[in-house]
C-alpha cells in the first residue's frame, strides 16, 4: 500500500473545532438505561423483600427468555433499518410445526428443533426477499406476513392445539440444567452469539452499515440486500427458537400463541436505545429493555398491582426510556 | 449610530458545552445592501445567522433592527418582523404544490377562520412568482423544479412574509454558472426594493461580484468587515485562513503512462455515446452544468447505475461492472457527490467508515480484528490529517472538510489505480481544499489515473490535464488542459 501524506499547511489546531464536537458518548446517555434499571431494581427490592432473591431473579429471567430472544431478533433488523410485525405470528407457526414432529416415540429431538427454526429463517427469508427484490416497506411485508404465518399455523394444526409432546422435547422449555432452567441458558447464548455478530464480524459492522446509510453502504461495495436478507432471517430465526421454547414450555404447539408479542419484543429494543430509524443500537440495550419490562411486570405482580395498570405503567416505561435518550442524545 | 443601518449585531457571544461558538461578534448591516460573511467552516457564520433568525438565543449581546433592541423567541418571531432565511439545503414540501409551500404557515383564509383561500392564494403566489421573473405555474408541485427554481421559489416565499432582511446561505452551491446569473439578477433587484440580504458563500468570484460588503470571521471572532472595492482577492484569502496563501494549485510535470480506464459508447437514462479514457498520471477533469449527466456517467462506470450499452475496459481488459463490489475490485475507488447520502454513514464513527469499503483487509474469516483495525484507521487519519478527538468520534459532528477527507480515506483505503472525484471540494473550506488538490497530485505523482468532476471551473483549469465537457448528456469538446479557459468550457457546456 503505498503512503501519500498531505502535507498539513493548515493544520493550524483549532481548539474551537475540535471542541464543538459533541461528546456523543457522554456516560449519562451510554448508561442512562443501566442506571434506570438499577434504580428500579433497588426501589422493588425495598417495596417487596422477596423480589431479590436467587429464586424471584430465576423466575423473572425465565419470564423474559422469550420476549428476549425475540427481541434480540429483531434488534438486528431495526440497526439495519428495517422492521418486523410478524414475529408473534411466526412463533405461533413455528411452535406448531415443531410441535407436530415432537410426539413421543416418532422422531429424535433434533427433528423438531431443526424444523422449527429453518421454518423461521424461510418466513425470514420470504419477508427479505419481498423487501430487497420487491422493494416493499418492512412494515408492510411483515404485517402481511404477520396475518399469513398465523394463517398457516392454523392451516397446519387444523386450528387446534398441537400436544402429547415428547418428554425430550418438554425439556427444551421447562427443564432445568446444573438448576437453571434451559429458557434462561438458552437466551444467554442468544445474546453472546448475537453480541457477537453484531460487534466482531463483517456481517455485524454492515449491518450498522445499511441501517446508517444505505446509499453510502452500496457506494463502499457492500451487498446491501444480501445484509437486509441476513437481518430478517436471523430475526426469524430465532423467533423460530422462541417458539419451539414456548411450545415446550407449554407442553402445547398452539396456534393462537404469541399475539403481540412482536409489539413487546420492540419495545424493548426501543427501550434499550436502539434507533427506529437504523444505524444504532445494540444488544446489551435490548437485554437491558427485556429485563426492564420483566422486572416491572414482576414486580408489580409481587405488589399485588392490577393487570390493568400493569399496562399503563409498561406504556409510560417506553415512552419515558425513549424520552430519556432523546434528552440525553441533545 | 449611523441610522443606515438596518440590523446591527452587538457583541453577540454563543457556547455551547464545551466550546465558545462565538465570542464578541459584531454585524452591521445596511438596507438594500448585500453583506456577504465569510469565514471557514466553523467560522461561526451559521450559529451567528441561526441567532439572527430565532433559532438560538445569544448567551450576551444585543440584536438592534431599525433602531429597536429586539429578541426573537422563535423562527416565528422572526419571520414575523420580516427576517427570512434561505437555508443551503432546502427544505421543501416535495408533495404540495408551489403556491403552497410559498404561503406554509402563513395561508390567506376566507372569513370563516381556517379555512384556506385557495383562488387568493394561488392568486398571490403567481403573482409572486411572476414578478421574480419565474415562468412556473405555482400549482406544480414542489418537487417537479429544478433546484434552482426551488431557490427562486424560497426567495418568492421571503417575499411574501415582507422580508426586509433575506440570509441566503450558500445559495449557489447547487446551481450551476446560469442559474448564478439569474440569482443574481434577482438579488439586484431585491437591493432596488431595499431589502438587506446577508450572502454566505465560499466562492470568491462570486463574492467580489455581488456583494457591497464584506465581513469575515473566523474561528467564533468577528474579524474585518470591508467596503467591496476596498479589498482584493488575496487580502480576503489572508482574512479568512489567518495567513498568506501562495498560489493554491501547484504545476505538474508528469508524463502520462499507459490506459488506465478507457469506456466507450457508455449509454445509460441521462447520457449517451460517451467515449473516454484516462491514463496513468493523468488527471481528467469533467466540465459541465449542474444536470449535464456526468455524476450519472461516473456512477455507471462505477456500477451504481445501470447502464443501457458500451464497454469499459480496465488496464486495456474489457470488465463487466454490475456493481460498487465488482468496481471496487477492478481497482476502481469513487468519491460520491454527496458525502452526506452517499459518502458516509453519518451514524457511525470515523474509525468504521474509513475501514467500510476494505472491511476483509482488518478481517480475520468472519472476524473484525480490533486491534489491526484501530491502527489501520489511525494511521489513514494521520495520513489525510483528519482533525478528530479520537477515530471512536461519530462522524456527524465533524466539519465538512474533515468529512471529505474520511470519505477519501475510506475509498483510497483499498488502493484503488483509477480514482474518480465527483465534485471533491464542494462546501468546505479553503484549507481543506488545498490539501486535497495536493493529495490529488500526489495520487497522479504515483501512478494513479484520476477523474475529477468539477462545477468550479477555476479548479478544472487548476488541477486537469486534460478536459472533457459534458453538455446534456454527451461529451461536446477535449480541451487541453493548458489551451482550456474559462470561456472555452462555459461555450461548450452551454452551447
Amino acid at each position: 500500500m503505498e503512503i501519500i501524506t498531505i502535507n498539513p499547511i493548515s493544520f493550524k489546531y483549532s481548539k474551537m473545532n475540535l471542541a464543538k464536537i459533541k461528546s456523543s458518548s457522554g456516560y449519562l446517555s451510554k448508561y442512562g438505561i443501566f442506571i434506570a434499571f438499577a434504580a428500579i431494581c433497588i426501589l422493588l427490592s425495598i417495596a417487596s423483600p422477596y423480589f431479590f432473591t436467587a429464586q424471584n431473579i430465576l423466575i423473572v429471567l425465565r419470564q423474559v427468555s422469550i420476549n428476549g430472544i425475540l427481541a434480540i431478533g429483531v434488534t438486528f433488523v431495526i440497526i439495519a433499518g428495517g422492521i418486523d410485525l410478524s414475529l408473534g405470528s411466526v412463533l405461533a407457526l413455528t411452535g406448531v410445526v415443531a410441535a407436530s414432529f415432537a410426539h413421543p416415540g416418532t422422531y429424535a429431538l433434533i427433528v423438531p428443533v431443526m424444523l422449527g427454526i429453518l421454518t423461521g429463517v424461510i418466513i425470514g427469508a420470504i419477508n427479505g426477499l419481498t423487501i430487497t427484490l420487491g422493494k416493499v416497506a418492512p412494515f408492510i411485508v411483515t404485517l402481511g406476513m404477520m396475518t399469513i404465518a398465523r394463517g398457516l399455523a392454523l392451516v397446519w394444526s387444523d386450528g387446534r392445539p398441537v400436544t402429547n409432546l415428547s418428554p425430550a422435547f418438554n425439556y427444551i422449555g421447562g427443564g432445568d440444567f446444573l438448576h437453571i432452567p434451559v429458557p434462561i441458558l438458552l437466551f444467554v447464548l442468544v445474546i453472546i452469539v448475537s453480541a457477537v455478530i453484531l460487534n466482531y464480524t463483517r456481517i455485524g459492522r454492515y449491518i450498522y452499515a445499511v441501517g446508517g446509510n444505505e446509499n453510502a453502504a452500496r457506494a463502499s461495495g457492500i451487498r446491501v440486500n444480501g445484509v437486509k436478507l441476513f437481518a430478517y432471517m436471523m430475526c426469524s430465526g430465532l423467533a423460530g427458537l422462541a417458539g419451539i421454547i414456548l411450545a415446550s414450555r407449554i407442553t402445547t404447539g398452539q396456534p393462537n400463541a404469541g399475539i403481540a408479542y412482536e409489539l413487546d419484543a420492540i419495545a424493548a429494543v426501543v427501550i434499550g436505545g436502539t434507533s427506529l430509524l437504523g444505524g444504532r443500537g445494540s444488544i446489551a440495550g435490548t437485554v437491558i429493555g427485556v429485563l426492564i419490562i420483566g422486572v416491572i411486570n414482576n414486580g408489580l405482580d409481587l405488589l399485588n398491582v392490577t393487570s390493568y395498570y400493569q399496562q399503563i405503567i409498561k406504556g409510560v416505561i417506553i415512552i419515558g426510556a425513549v424520552l430519556l435518550d432523546r434528552k440525553n442524545a441533545q | 449610530m449611523n441610522p443606515a443601518y438596518l440590523l446591527r449585531a452587538e457583541n453577540i457571544s454563543k457556547s455551547f458545552p464545551g466550546v465558545k461558538a462565538l465570542d464578541n461578534v459584531q454585524l452591521h448591516v445596511e438596507k438594500g445592501k448585500v453583506h456577504a460573511v465569510m469565514g471557514e467552516n466553523g467560522a461561526g457564520k451559521s450559529t451567528l445567522m441561526k441567532i439572527l433568525i430565532g433559532m438560538y438565543a445569544p448567551d450576551a449581546g444585543q440584536i438592534i433592527y431599525k433602531e429597536q433592541p429586539i429578541a426573537f423567541k422563535s423562527v416565528h418571531d422572526a419571520l414575523k418582523a420580516g427576517f427570512s432565511m434561505i437555508h443551503q439545503e432546502l427544505l421543501p414540501f416535495p408533495e404540495l404544490s408551489v403556491a403552497e409551500n410559498i404561503f406554509m404557515g402563513n395561508e390567506p383564509t376566507t372569513i370563516i377562520p381556517g379555512w384556506i383561500n385557495r383562488k387568493k392564494r394561488n392568486g398571490d403566489a403567481q403573482l409572486l412568482v411572476d414578478q421574480l421573473g419565474l415562468q412556473i405555474n405555482v400549482t406544480r408541485r414542489m418537487k417537479t423544479l429544478s433546484i434552482a427554481e426551488m431557490q427562486m421559489v424560497e426567495i418568492a416565499k421571503a417575499l411574501s412574509n415582507k422580508a426586509a432582511l433575506i440570509i441566503m446561505d450558500e445559495p449557489t452551491s447547487a446551481i450551476s454558472d446560469r442559474e448564478t446569473a439569474v440569482l443574481f439578477d434577482m438579488i439586484r433587484d431585491l437591493k432596488q426594493q431595499g431589502i438587506a440580504i446577508i450572502y454566505i458563500s465560499h466562492k470568491m468570484d462570486e463574492i467580489l461580484g455581488i456583494a457591497d460588503t464584506i465581513s469575515v470571521m473566523r474561528d467564533g471572532k468577528y474579524i474585518a468587515t470591508h467596503p467591496v472595492g476596498a479589498i482584493n482577492k488575496e487580502g480576503l484569502i489572508s482574512l479568512i485562513v489567518g495567513r498568506e496563501l501562495n498560489t493554491i494549485f501547484e504545476k505538474r510535470n508528469i508524463i502520462p503512462g499507459a490506459v488506465a480506464l478507457s469506456v466507450k459508447d457508455l449509454t445509460g437514462a441521462k447520457f449517451r455515446d460517451i467515449s473516454f479514457s484516462v491514463r496513468r498520471g493523468e488527471i481528467l477533469g469533467i466540465a459541465g452544468l449542474m444536470g449535464a449527466g456526468r455524476t450519472e456517467i461516473v456512477n455507471a462506470i462505477f456500477g451504481l447505475d445501470r447502464l443501457y450499452k458500451g464497454t469499459i475496459a480496465v488496464k486495456g481488459k474489457p470488465v463487466t461492472i454490475r456493481s460498487p463490489k465488482d468496481a471496487i475490485r477492478y481497482g476502481i475507488g469513487l468519491i460520491t457527490e454527496d458525502r452526506k447520502s452517499t459518502g458516509l454513514v453519518l451514524s457511525a464513527t470515523v474509525k468504521h467508515n474509513i475501514t467500510l469499503a476494505a472491511l476483509k483487509s482488518c478481517c480475520n474469516g468472519p472476524f473484525i480484528e480490533m486491534q489491526k483495525e484501530r491502527g489501520i484507521a489511525e494511521q489513514q487519519m494521520q495520513r489525510f490529517a483528519i482533525k478528530t478527538p479520537s477515530v471512536n468520534q461519530v462522524v456527524n459532528f465533524l466539519s465538512g472538510g474533515n468529512q471529505q477527507k474520511i470519505v477519501l480515506a475510506k475509498v483510497l483505503l483499498n488502493d484503488p489505480d483509477i480514482i474518480i472525484l465527483d465534485e471533491p471540494t464542494r462546501g468546505i473550506d479553503i484549507g481543506a481544499k488545498t490539501e486535497i488538490y495536493r493529495l490529488m497530485n500526489g495520487l497522479a505523482a504515483k501512478g494513479k489515473a484520476i477523474i475529477m468532476i468539477s462545477s468550479e471551473l477555476p479548479e478544472i483549469l487548476g488541477m486537469s490535464d486534460r478536459i472533457l465537457v459534458v453538455h446534456n448528456g454527451m461529451i461536446k469538446a477535449e480541451l487541453n488542459g493548458a489551451e482550456a479557459t474559462q470561456e472555452k468550457i462555459m461555450q461548450y457546456a452551454m452551447m
